[in-house]
């Protein structure tokens, strides 16, 4: 993995940088660079509400808030920005505004990298609508200016129509910080969690895979 | 949030009957679920802070619930309620979890409008 000045994580909701992006954000940490997490919405809408239920559509946002602060500090991410739009509103949002929201933010922690999603191939429509939100404000740096952007894609026809992902990186070593991101949104993954860490132990191929390799397309602009 | 009490409910109802309230109204199945799924229609639909009177209410069946309030001009309606509350701004929360927990369906008043 190259060594990045800064690296700029933008996702529209808590827990999108855990399962993908967590490993690849401790070791950059570990590389002694600077990680800023820019994360639109406190993911208000979410449908888990822990069995029996103990969040309430109410109290759902400062839960998922406290989460995301605590996996920020597992992963030893120091600069965390909560940006304070609406779940599931993200693509109905001015696109000129957002990514100007997000110029700002790329023109303040000058990033060598943004990791983001894929625009089209990102499944929740505030993926796709943060990601070409990323893309726009880069397009508007002059060429040389412009940061590498890698991005998760992970739609059903994602390999079919932008080829396999160009960037792979082996988290194995950081994978208790990965589990313990991943375990930070309780109420989101609590059950995931427990399946997935039994997984890891019975050394089950396909989770194992999922788990220790994070794949990114880097975006050609 | 608990299992809805049908008499409970019914009660919170009939205390925020007639008066000027603000509803949450929501149902959905998940933005994932026609990615998990390619043969599953993805539907859903919320309002928030909608202002309105409703003249009475009702909740029936036999659990989960079906919600109705009646207002002048329409009506507002919401089915598969297994859960409630009243929270500490006195607001009506009732929702509907599927037999994972998931939140599918969810109905909220309150006197002063939601956050
Ligand atoms: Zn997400």
């Amino acid at each position: 993995m190259e060594k990045e000045r800064h690296v700029l994580v933008i996702f529209p909701h808590p827990d999108d940088e855990a399962f993908g992006v967590s490993g690849t954000i401790s070791l950059h940490i570990d590389n002694g660079t600077p990680v800023t997490y820019a994360c639109l919405t406190l993911g208000e809408m979410g449908r888990n509400m822990g069995n029996p239920p103990f969040a309430t559509r109410e109290t759902l946002p400062k839960i998922r808030k406290e989460e995301l602060e605590e996996a920020a500090r597992v992963l030893g991410i120091q600069d965390l920005r909560m940006l304070g739009y609406r779940d599931k509103t993200v693509e109905f949002e001015d696109e000129e505004k957002l990514a100007n929201r997000l110029g700002v933010i790329i023109g303040e922690t000058n990033p060598s990298l943004i990791i983001t999603f894929y625009p089209g191939y990102a499944v929740h429509p505030d993926h796709d609508a943060t990601g070409a939100a990323v893309i726009r404000a880069v397009k508007e740096l002059p060429a040389d200016k412009r940061p590498k952007v890698h991005c998760v894609a992970f739609s059903n026809n994602c390999e079919e129509e932008i080829g396999q992902a160009d960037v792979v990186n082996d988290v194995s070593a950081v994978i208790d910080r990965k589990i313990a991101a991943i375990k930070a949104h309780a109420s989101q993954t609590q059950l995931m969690a427990a399946n997935m860490e039994e997984s890891i132990k019975n050394q089950d191929p396909e989770v194992l895979a999922r788990m220790y390799k994070e794949r990114f397309w880097t975006y050609k602009i | 949030m608990e299992p809805a009490v049908k008499e409970h409910v019914q009660k919170e109802i009939d205390r925020l009957a007639k008066k000027e309230v603000f509803i949450h109204l929501e149902t959905t199945n998940g933005a994932y679920a026609s990615h998990f799924d390619e043969t599953f229609f993805s539907s859903g639909a919320y309002i928030r802070n909608a202002q309105l009177v409703y003249e009475h209410g009702k909740v029936t069946g036999k659990g989960p619930y079906r919600v109705g309030l009646k207002m002048n001009f329409g009506w507002v309606y919401a089915e598969g309620i297994t859960h409630f509350e009243v929270d500490e701004d006195n607001r009506l929360l009732l929702a509907g979890h599927d037999f994972s927990g998931k939140l599918a369906v969810a109905l909220q008043i309150s006197e002063t409008p939601f956050e």
